[in-house]
């Protein structure tokens, strides 16, 4: 069983669901944030989002999109977040890994290479934001060939016809995308996410967890209860961005306030399904 | 009798949008159920002949169409070649080729239902011809336009302004068109239920590189009956600047299966290609995936797009059109290319010699039939899409001639 699947069967059998903090290669820099990487299972994190650096993140708010400039400036690249997953390993086995970006720096290290590479580094998963099913037909093969799952984004948008063949492609886990939006923006009700979970739940038996606008403990605890898992990006990102100095460079506190709001994240996601 | 072409390259794209291998829709998946309402409307709206009866009445009333097509005695004898020839898309309203696919765009969001436009521009001509459109159907409209060019292009921000257009200066990145483009896909992905994108290049995810094509072709299509009339015979060769690729795409496209027709597309060598401050995405970029298609783009070894130069900010791109990609991977069209200095000089020269003043992005086609028309046969002829007029760059050409305004 993957790493992925072992990680979700464990939280069922806990009765709870998963916290999935998401933090960007190389922002600001190298060594913070593989002290984030490496920090981030003793502070909570079920499942660990890793993005990778790219110019032009269409998807991304401000937040997300700053965190990759100052990644891209220190030097960030696939092949980076690759090797931090590699050294990651050296000390946890367990903790699953989903690489996050877009297309184009993958073509560019070669979609062969890079599944390989990924596969033997230790990444469990891809989310590639702009590779929706009609064009992933290139990537499924090789990334299943290396035991990568690939996880889908669903938004609002993907209607029931839809659907079924946005998950027929899809493993590990569904990612669904809460607003018809960017990252880092609006936040959706938890009476939407109430109606729209069920929805996809019909038609798939995977984990689903919600990401896009989850920033706070309340609400990753709202996000467990009616799905599998939350991710929180850009308040993380917020928190690590207020703690450099006037460089953009790391203080001694900046991996240890982010990993705090972790904890505190992790501790709602924890209590969130206790019974009354 | 009817000849079949199985061969044709005018058939492009194919079902899943692709020209060859270019070309796609590479976007997040909460923009993939709209793109597939635009191809459906626009597949409706095609075949539909109240539709194009209208946007062709609109063509000849408002934007003032067919454009002519001038025979440039004086530069064909400065130039001592070939026959040299001018579409004059300059004279359209708005003063460049991009109305003709908005209004054709516009007609398409209004007729779906949409009542808020967005649109991305550089240096300014697609926002304007945009707003225009919106002013002319009332519709709401936003253009998101890089920092940097809304510091250059004072101008066209006003004009846009004036037209009922909110301008949105973009700040992330470079700030320039790439920017504004990041910006508009991030919007429409907010804006999804309400919005339309009107994409001002054959660029973008499938169905915007051939629904661009297909409203531009109205320049190729024009061009081919008056040159029969004026010359009875096709030209030898067309020219055209190419950033994104619109107007080369839409003079090109209907010559594309007549084999003695040389075609050459004009891109932005900038300071010069060796020196990586350029414009070139087939000259000196490689295939990759930006803005929801695959194409050839300037990227560095990693994959991250890099910025492009060029003395006009309509050329500023670090892409271009897909099926410009595959025409070039196929070698049906010629792409060369025309450095800031040579654009500088056609530019001056258009102006003396013809009395017009035409956009730096056409002086670049320009540049290159000056290069072309000597080492030609005077029985020869050449086209030039003269795209748009330069009255808003005379602000960047006085300033590198050493004048000021």
């Amino acid at each position: 069983m993957s790493r992925i699947a072992t990680r979700f069967a464990q939280l069922k059998a806990e009765g709870r669901g998963a916290l999935m903090p998401f933090i960007e290669a190389y922002d600001p820099d190298p060594a913070t944030s593989m002290a984030l990487l490496r920090g981030l299972p003793g502070a909570g994190a079920d499942l660990i989002e890793l993005g990778v650096p790219f110019t032009d993140p269409m998807a991304d708010g401000p937040t997300v999109q700053m965190a990759g400039q100052r990644a891209l400036k220190a030097g960030g690249t696939l092949a980076g977040a690759l090797a931090m997953v590699r050294d990651f390993r050296r000390e946890d086995d367990e903790t699953p890994i989903v690489l996050m970006g877009y297309y184009n720096p993958i073509l560019s290290y070669g979609v062969e290479r890079f599944c390989l590479d990924a596969g033997a580094s230790g990444v469990d998963g891809l989310i590639i934001v702009d590779l929706p099913p009609e064009e992933a037909d290139e990537v499924s093969g090789p990334a299943a060939g290396q035991g990568l799952d690939l996880i889908r984004l669903i938004a609002p948008t993907t209607d029931e016809t839809r659907l079924p063949k946005v998950l027929a492609g899809t493993s590990g886990f569904i990612y669904y995308v809460a607003i018809t939006g960017i990252t880092g923006t609006r936040s959706a009700s938890r009476e939407a996410l109430a109606e729209a979970i069920p929805k996809v739940r019909k038609f798939t038996d995977l984990p689903i967890a919600i990401g896009f606008g989850v920033r706070t403990p309340q609400q990753a605890a709202e996000a467990v209860q009616v799905a599998d898992g939350a991710v929180v990006a850009s308040a993380l990102i917020d928190t690590l961005a207020k703690s450099l100095d006037e460089q953009g460079r790391a203080r001694p506190d900046t991996v240890r306030k982010v990993l705090d709001q972790v904890r505190d994240l992790a501790e709602a996601v924890r209590n969130a399904r206790v019974p009354a | 009798m009817n000849k079949p072409l199985p061969n044709s390259l005018r058939q492009g794209p194919d079902g899943r949008g692709r020209f060859g291998q270019f070309g796609g829709r590479f976007v997040a998946e909460t923009l993939m159920p709209v793109i597939q309402e635009v191809e459906q409307a626009y597949n409706e709206a095609r075949n539909d002949p109240a539709f194009m009866a209208e946007w062709r009445r609109l063509l000849k009333d408002y934007v003032g169409r067919p454009s002519p097509l001038w025979l440039c005695e004086r530069l064909t004898e400065h130039l001592g070649g070939a026959k040299v020839y001018f579409k004059r898309e300059e004279l359209n309203h708005t003063g460049a080729h991009k109305i003709n696919a908005v209004l054709g765009q516009i007609m398409l969001a209004k007729r779906m239902g949409k009542p808020r436009i967005i649109a991305e521009t550089g240096a300014g001509q697609h926002g304007v011809a945009t707003a225009t459109a919106c002013a002319l159907f009332g519709l709401k409209c936003v253009v998101y336009m890089g920092a940097t060019d809304v510091e250059r292009q004072q101008p066209n921000v006003f004009r846009m302004k004036l037209l009922g257009a909110e301008v949105v200066p973009v700040t992330s990145g470079a700030g320039t068109l790439k920017d504004a483009m990041n910006e508009g896909l991030r919007d429409w992905v907010a804006n999804v239920s309400d919005t339309y994108y009107c994409i001002g290049t054959v660029a973008g995810p499938a169905p915007f590189p051939q629904m661009v094509r297909d409203f531009q072709c109205v320049i190729g299509e024009e061009t081919k009956q008056q040159i029969l009339a004026a010359e009875g015979r096709l030209p030898d060769a067309l020219v055209c600047a190419v950033g994104g690729g619109s107007s080369a795409m839409g003079l090109f496209h209907p010559f594309l299966d007549d084999e003695e027709v040389a075609i050459y597309g004009v891109e932005a060598a900038g300071r010069g290609l060796e020196t990586g401050e350029h414009a070139a995405a087939i000259g000196g970029g490689r295939p990759g995936v930006l803005h929801g298609n695959r194409t050839y783009l300037l990227q560095d070894n990693h994959g991250q797009i890099t910025e492009a130069h060029s003395i006009s900010a309509g050329l500023d791109y670090p892409g271009i059109g897909p099926e410009h990609s595959w025409l070039h991977e196929i070698g049906r069209v010629t792409y060369v290319s025309v450095t800031d200095q040579e654009a500088l000089e056609a530019f001056q020269l258009c102006s003396r010699l013809e009395g017009i003043i035409p956009a730096l992005e056409s002086a670049h086609g320009l540049a290159h039939v000056m290069k072309l028309a000597p080492t030609l046969e005077k029985d020869k002829i050449i086209i030039l899409n003269l795209s748009g007029r330069g009255d808003k760059d005379i602000f960047t050409v006085a300033r590198h001639l050493g004048e000021t305004l």
